[in-house]
């Protein structure tokens, strides 16, 4: 708990210095005083939540996949079928992840910018996918797409059938970080380059995309996140079979079903790591694309 | 005023969607909830049993608790796979009886001192009921599945579990073993039948003989090996299979013990004695398990044809040999083949 310490002076200094010029009485009790932060013990109970919920089951699960040392992680992590899971895994995320920046952005412009009746129920349908359970998700795909499918399209255990499942749940990620971003946009700026005779392609490309990219890419990024770690919309639809359409998150279950943890720690950890990743990676987009807006004139 | 109505939008369309999916249910290994009518005044029965026979308990326990002895009974059933299970309890899950589909499961236990080692002392030998080990087709028939050999054709795919996992693959396995094998006479040959079979023609790996009926019925696969049990249940449902015995096959005993350390132990204990009834036995027949006792036997013996041969886990040496050279993990025979074709 060294963290916990280590943030306590940093409260402290946030506040106001004796003297600093701001007119306050000599409060009874400093930490009454409303500062706009939540003092020393507020940091505390934060970062021992934060140790308590993310961080100690993280170790738990590193620790956990070296129970047979480094050379049992690797195994575990490189046997053919855990690599397959990983890969269909990987693929199947980049494809939605592709397929979102485009519909997503459709379905955010013309939330955003055309005038049509229900709009408003569209609207309130986005979120859909986020309030159901993702179990839901699959039964409902696995009885319109299943053996008895009534429009006699079979997807099961196909991995078209993940991609649709992953795309049903990630539906709102794009559409919500991209609506925002288009309602605040200057339609003058959109207009001036119409009235200068570009065409609503060039103007689109080089007007309103470089603004949107940032938006779309960080929704792209979070519907990525989510569908590398999807489990239970896929856990019908996608038939679980090795090799082909079983996803990482399935192959942990059943290495812990037939009593192999040291296995399924393991591909959580490398999940973990891809998890991370994309992360990382789009907080330097973010950051990157926020020092250009400021360089901005 | 906007967003009330779009709050309002969202809720109607959940509400219409989970209206809408509640028609279709699913299926579940899980927890099996309130079978029974027991307002558990009586005390509680913790019931952890294997994947298939749910239908069974559906049928016993009201019948149980209309007895006496299980007046006021409240009785907690979880159903999942049978390994899955029994590690489940000896990590420290509340159980009152327990029902696996293999007896090492209950070896677990009694080595956990968990159950008593009498546990199979009786004369049933703590088994209430079997069944065999039969072969599931799709209606019709299409591939013209009779034997065991039929199942190694170019292009039969088999959907069988998990045998680390599950009971029911492990006695799916044996089946063609003991035949192939003569009892155990040629181990050899059984194991290269096992390993073409599961090396070419398993892919999937369900994890209980449960959710590999699902799978073959959301339509992976040609064959599924099964217990009988399991393919009259899938036949009287309506669902679109039929099944073919191999004139060879492996009869299946499935085990159930109570644990020790119930806090219930009468009752736990009245309800495993309710099993070997005459009524409990009726039950189980009419569930489609083959019951153990004689004369009840007799009277479902239409519903049970007798195979021309049926080996048993005792012509192999018994459980604990079986386990150790096939089944045990890394060493086992079996083990090992399994492991090589799905790593």
């Amino acid at each position: 708990m060294t963290t916990t310490d280590a943030a306590v002076p940093r409260v402290g200094s946030a506040l106001p210095a004796p003297g600093s010029g701001v007119p306050l009485k000599p409060p009874k009790a400093r930490w009454l005083r409303i500062t706009g932060t939540v003092g020393p013990l507020g940091i505390a109970v934060a970062v021992l939540w934060l140790s308590i919920i993310v961080l100690l089951p993280l170790a738990a699960l590193t620790v956990a996949s070296f129970d047979d040392g480094l050379s049992g992680f690797w195994d575990a992590v490189t046997a053919p079928v855990a690599l397959a899971s990983l890969r269909v895994t990987i693929f199947v995320s980049l494809v939605v992840a592709v397929i979102n920046v485009v519909m997503g952005t459709l379905i955010a412009w013309i939330l955003v910018r055309d005038e049509f009746p229900g709009k408003r129920i569209v609207n309130a349908l986005i979120d859909l996918p986020f309030a159901l359970p993702t179990i839901v998700a699959s039964i409902v795909l696995l009885s319109l797409y299943g053996p008895e499918s009534p429009i006699d399209i079979q997807l099961n255990a196909t991995q078209p059938g993940l991609i649709v499942a992953l795309a049903f749940v990630t539906l709102p990620f794009v559409v919500r970080s991209v609506q925002p971003v288009l309602i605040e946009a200057d339609r003058e700026v959109e207009e001036a380059a119409a009235s200068l005779g570009a065409d609503n392609w060039t103007t689109f490309r080089t007007i309103v995309l470089p603004a949107l990219a940032p938006s779309v890419l960080s929704g792209a990024g979070l519907a990525f996140a989510r569908a590398i770690g999807e489990y239970g919309s896929v856990v019908l639809i996608g038939g679980n079979i090795p090799r082909k359409t079983q996803m990482a998150p399935q192959y942990i279950q059943q290495q812990i079903e037939i009593d192999r943890p040291v296995n399924a720690a393991a591909v959580s950890v490398a999940l973990l790591l891809i998890s991370f990743a994309t992360l990382l990676v789009l907080r330097l987009v973010a950051e990157r694309s926020l020092r250009k807006q400021e360089q901005a004139p | 005023m906007r967003r009330r109505s779009r709050y309002f939008a969202t809720a109607v369309a959940v509400i219409g969607a989970v209206t809408l999916t509640a028609c279709s249910g699913g299926s579940s290994d899980t927890v099996g909830g309130d079978t029974g009518s027991g307002d558990g005044t009586g005390g509680t029965i913790n019931l952890f049993a294997y994947a298939v026979p749910k239908p069974g308990f559906g049928k016993i326990i009201p019948a149980f608790e209309a007895t006496d002895a299980g007046k006021n009974v409240k009785i907690q059933d979880s159903y999942g796979a049978s390994g899955d299970q029994s590690r489940k309890v000896k990590d420290g899950a509340e159980a009152d009886v327990v029902n696996f589909s293999v007896e090492p499961d209950i070896t677990r236990l009694v080595d956990a001192g968990l159950v008593d080692a009498n546990w199979n002392a009786d004369a049933n030998k703590g088994i209430p009921f079997g069944s065999v080990v039969t072969i599931v087709v799709r209606q019709g028939n299409p591939k013209n599945i009779q034997t065991w050999d039929d199942l190694l054709k170019p292009g039969v795919e088999v959907v069988t579990p998990n045998p680390f996992s599950s009971g029911s693959a492990k006695w799916n396995l044996l089946a063609p073993y003991a035949d192939k094998s003569e009892g155990g006479k040629n181990p050899q040959a059984g194991l290269d039948y096992l390993s073409q079979l599961v090396g070419n023609h398993v892919n999937v790996q369900p994890k209980s003989g449960r959710e590999a009926t699902e799978t073959f019925l959301q339509g992976t696969g040609d064959v599924l090996l099964s217990y009988e049990n399991e393919a009259l249940f899938a036949e009287r449902n309506g669902d679109p299979v039929e099944h073919v015995t191999p004139a060879t096959t492996f009869k299946i005993e499935n085990p159930v013990a109570v644990v020790k350390i119930s806090k219930n132990l009468t009752k736990a204990t009245a309800f495993k004695d309710f099993l070997f009834t005459k009524d409990g036995q009726k039950l189980w027949a009419e569930a489609g398990f083959r019951p153990v006792d004689p004369e009840v036997a007799k009277e479902f013996a239409a519903d049970f044809p007798a195979p021309a041969k049926l080996w048993t886990i005792a012509d192999l040496g018994g459980w604990k040999q079986v386990d150790n050279e096939l089944f045990s993990k890394d060493t086992g025979s079996i083990a090992k083949i399994y492991d090589a074709a799905t790593k």
